[in-house]
């Protein structure tokens, strides 16, 4: 699957934060875990949107689509996770991005760290690890 | 004693039917985190079924297993090759790992981080070893869990019994 699962055909103004739901973009490669995930955040209560690539979460902000959350892969083709991180940084953007690996070595979440996101955990994500990075997100809206 | 009518007997054994159905399921289910082919992370997917979503595992299991397919091809193919590109096998590997460290296959999970091992060793006659025992391990749990689905399904079907008495029985 190429293209985002909410359209970058063309809509670029999709949801925008809201003061009673956390948006959250879910950016991986992998479409077993982008359902679970999705599936995950939903049952949460988020509103959730995903995006298959590091370059197509660069579109949807670039179409003025703006999230309280994203939940970043590493390793992704066409723009894997760091230069996805470094490049909406660059643009501005000051949402909460977390890092989501399966990797065991420091100095990869070190890099992943220092391309710009506020944290990193290893997959898969739960209820445990999810609860409070959206209290965090929440205080801040 | 009132004798027990034919409808009563019929009930009763559907009854029956349905909780040994329920009890080999259970045990099937123990079977599969006992012997360590599912961990943890398969309840956390089976807590996220609902009324909403009532096939979800089924769903990303499926999805799981179209991916995963997709995958082996590739690895395949690409340890076929004169001149093997180890990097892109690794990545291969390592996503084989993620997805099935996602929905709980644990075993499988195992043999890909030892996969990865030679990989980075750059390891031809290891990383050959490890793609057969990873197919090995991805077809078990595939086999078990599509045995799991098939006990659903049956205990399912034997809840739809076209006396819907016997679903408002179960009901209560």
């Amino acid at each position: 699957m190429n293209v985002s699962e909410k359209t970058v055909r063309g809509d670029g103004t999709n949801n925008s934060a809201t003061r009673n739901r956390v948006s959250v973009l879910v950016v991986d490669d992998d479409p077993t875990i982008r359902t679970i995930h999705k599936a995950l955040l939903s049952s949460m209560g988020m509103e959730v949107e995903v995006a298959s690539d590091g370059q197509q979460a660069v579109n949807l902000h670039q179409m003025g689509a703006s999230y309280n959350l994203v939940f970043m892969d590493m390793d992704m083709p066409v723009m894997d996770g760091l230069q996805a991180t470094r490049k909406l940084r660059a643009m501005g953007i000051k949402t909460m991005i977390v890092g989501v690996t399966s990797r065991n070595f420091g100095s990869d979440i070190q890099d992943f760290l220092q391309a710009g996101l506020n944290y990193c955990i290893v997959k898969p994500l739960t209820i445990e690890k999810v609860t409070p990075l959206i209290g965090e997100v929440i205080r801040n809206m | 004693m009132r004798p027990v009518s034919e409808k009563g007997a019929k009930e009763k054994a559907t009854m029956d039917a349905v909780a040994q159905l329920q009890r080999q399921l259970v045990d099937y289910t123990a079977s599969l985190f006992h012997e360590g082919y599912l961990d943890d992370q398969f309840n956390q997917l089976r807590q996220l079924q609902d009324e909403s979503n009532p096939d979800f595992v089924v769903e990303v299991v499926t999805l799981y297993f179209e991916d995963s397919e997709r995958l082996l091809n590739e690895l395949t193919k690409a340890l076929q090759q004169q001149s093997i590109d180890f990097k892109k096998v690794d990545a291969q590997v390592h996503q084989f790992k993620g997805s099935s460290s996602s929905i709980g296959a644990q075993r499988v999970q195992k043999v890909c981080i030892a996969f990865r091992n030679c990989c980075e060793e750059q390891n031809i006659e290891g990383c050959n070893i490890f793609l057969q025992q990873v197919k090995h391990e991805y077809t078990l749990v595939k086999s078990k869990l599509e045995t799991l689905f098939k006990l659903d399904q049956q205990i399912l079907a034997a809840r739809v019994d076209p006396g819907s008495h016997v679903i408002r029985f179960l009901q209560a």
